[in-house]
């Protein structure tokens, strides 16, 4: 029964690692872009809605609302007018900007907010379960995983029966061509950051209700997006759930064990699948 | 009143001049067909037509609006369209999605507002029973037919081929003849970059040789073919 339970807990986890990926993907997947920064805009997003919610006194669900056009716009004009620049041939120079952004940003949030670990209020919320017969679960963290799907459906939709999305698939497909149809590559791909920065958002929103946060916890949330980008296979959003969930998973697993094997499991997973399936569970056909 | 017109435009790489001081004219509705050795400059001057390399002298006009510094995007919803010698489609959009894109973004319209003309399109290059395959799985027929819906459904007014007859069988090259025939016919100007002589000539109403670079002939495609220079530079190919 136990088991179950742990297995349960772990899907759920898996939600969130989720959410942290898929603006992740986004970017990579449109522009071939490896956002190093995306954990630690994730705490800033986390540290946005803490600053409105103390603020206003408003719940973390209204202020995360407020603080998603703020950080979707703040990711356009970061790509437009960073990131933009940043992209070529050449791979380094993202890598070594948005590095550079993420050492940045955590400096920033270290000097405004101090070390000291905050968390969103999330009220009754927060102890909140669910008895469902074989296991209790929470509803925060059912909440986290009904959102991953929620996020992953719309952003299907949007990228398969949209016209935005055609121009994104477009222009990830061949940013060149795409330009002779007379699309603007450096506008898709700051509505494609603007889009991820929602997601951010959304990540932000669970994560501080969820767990504690610091200026310093971001580069952690990145690695276990990358795991879950990759274990799911680089372009597909389910796979990307599938990836946070097989991470979800093996840490609850491991935890059961060894409560200091936690990280390690999921770790030692995403080297798993690796060593079977270099390219990911659903790789796209070509690339 | 013609369409485009280039005055002087040179382009060159290095020691190398792939594009020296091309002058023509082509008035609107003619079917121009460009000829050439192997890097003769002629895919060059198509990318400085396109925008996609900007030449270092000379000025290009388009419907008579200086178009010299003009980016891809403007110079595709002025009305310049382009196929590539090497299909480019979006592999993993279907091929409607592929007119679709091109349609929207290429004549800045909704998706609504282009769905019917881009089914017609592609009923006129013979497309419609692949409509919702992607194009990645398409023959090399199909991906050139590809290239020229996609082309025609950003509504062109001048319209630029790329070698698209090279390598077809002649029963294909056929088809693809008749359909370009067709978009022609409608008031659409071209320019044609071919080495399949008798598919260009079967086409196009004046010619245009390039060798490195230059211009050494431009006129009516029996007169150039008949010159003697054009025959030296031809030689060992069948005309």
């Amino acid at each position: 029964m136990i088991w179950i339970d742990t297995l349960v807990q772990g899907v759920l986890l898996g939600g969130l690692y989720a959410l942290f990926a898929v603006g992740l993907s986004i970017v990579f997947g449109i522009m071939r872009l490896v956002n190093l920064a995306h954990g630690d805009l994730i705490v800033v997003a986390a540290y946005l809605i803490l600053v409105l919610v103390s603020l206003t006194g408003l719940s973390p669900f209204v202020a995360a609302l407020l603080a998603a056009p703020a950080m979707a716009g703040a990711g356009w004009l970061l790509q437009r007018h960073v990131l933009n620049r940043t992209l070529g041939t050449d791979i380094l120079p993202p890598l070594l900007v948005t590095f550079g952004l993420s050492i940045a940003l955590q400096n920033a949030l270290l000097e405004g907010f101090s070390a000291d670990s905050q968390r969103l209020p999330a009220g009754p919320l927060a102890t909140a379960s669910l008895d469902l017969g074989a296991v209790t679960v929470g509803v925060l963290p059912l909440l986290t995983f009904a959102s991953a799907i929620a996020v992953i459906l719309a952003l299907n939709w949007l990228f398969y029966r949209t016209e935005l999305g055609r121009a994104f698939r477009a222009t990830s497909d061949d940013a060149v061509t795409a330009s002779l149809m007379g699309i603007r590559p450096a506008t898709i791909f700051a509505t494609a950051t603007a889009i991820a920065m929602l997601v951010v958002t959304v990540a932000a929103l669970y994560l501080g209700m969820r767990s504690n946060f610091d200026p310093n916890i971001g580069p952690a949330r990145l690695i276990y997006a990358f795991e879950a980008v990759i274990i799911g296979g680089l372009g597909s959003l389910w796979g990307t759930l599938a990836g946070g969930i097989i991470i979800g998973v093996a840490q609850t697993v491991g935890a059961a064990i060894n409560p200091e094997w936690q990280i390690l499991a999921g770790h030692v997973a995403f080297l798993v699948v690796l060593l079977f399936r270099p390219r990911g569970l659903f790789p796209r056909a070509v690339d | 009143m013609s369409i485009l017109s280039l005055a002087g435009v040179s382009k060159s790489y290095g020691s190398l001049k792939v594009t020296d001081d091309v002058t023509f004219d082509l008035p609107e509705g003619q079917a121009l067909g460009i000829i050439g050795p192997n890097g003769a400059g002629k895919s060059t001057l198509f990318n400085l037509i396109t925008g996609n390399v900007l030449p270092d002298a000379g000025r290009i006009a388009f419907d008579g609006r200086d178009v010299t510094r003009t980016p891809p995007m403007r110079r595709c919803l002025a009305g310049i369209g382009r196929s590539f010698q090497i299909p480019q489609p979006f592999d993993r959009l279907t091929v409607f999605e592929n007119l679709l894109v091109a349609a929207t973004h290429g004549r800045g319209q909704g998706e609504a507002a282009v769905v019917r003309d881009c089914a017609d399109i592609l009923e006129r290059c013979e497309l419609s029973a692949r409509a919702n395959d992607p194009a990645g799985g398409l023959s090399l027929l199909g991906r050139k037919r590809l290239e020229l819906a996609r082309a025609m459904a950003t509504r062109p007014r001048l319209l630029l081929l790329d070698e698209i007859a090279g390598g077809l069988t002649e029963g294909e090259c056929t088809a693809l003849i008749r359909t370009i025939r067709d978009v022609h016919a409608q008031g659409v100007t071209i320019i044609w970059i071919e080495h399949v002589l008798h598919a260009l000539n079967s086409v196009v109403e004046r010619l245009l040789v390039l060798d490195f670079g230059r211009v050494i002939g431009i006129g009516e495609p029996g007169e150039i073919m008949a010159s003697q220079e054009v025959r030296e530079i031809y030689l060992g190919i069948e005309i």
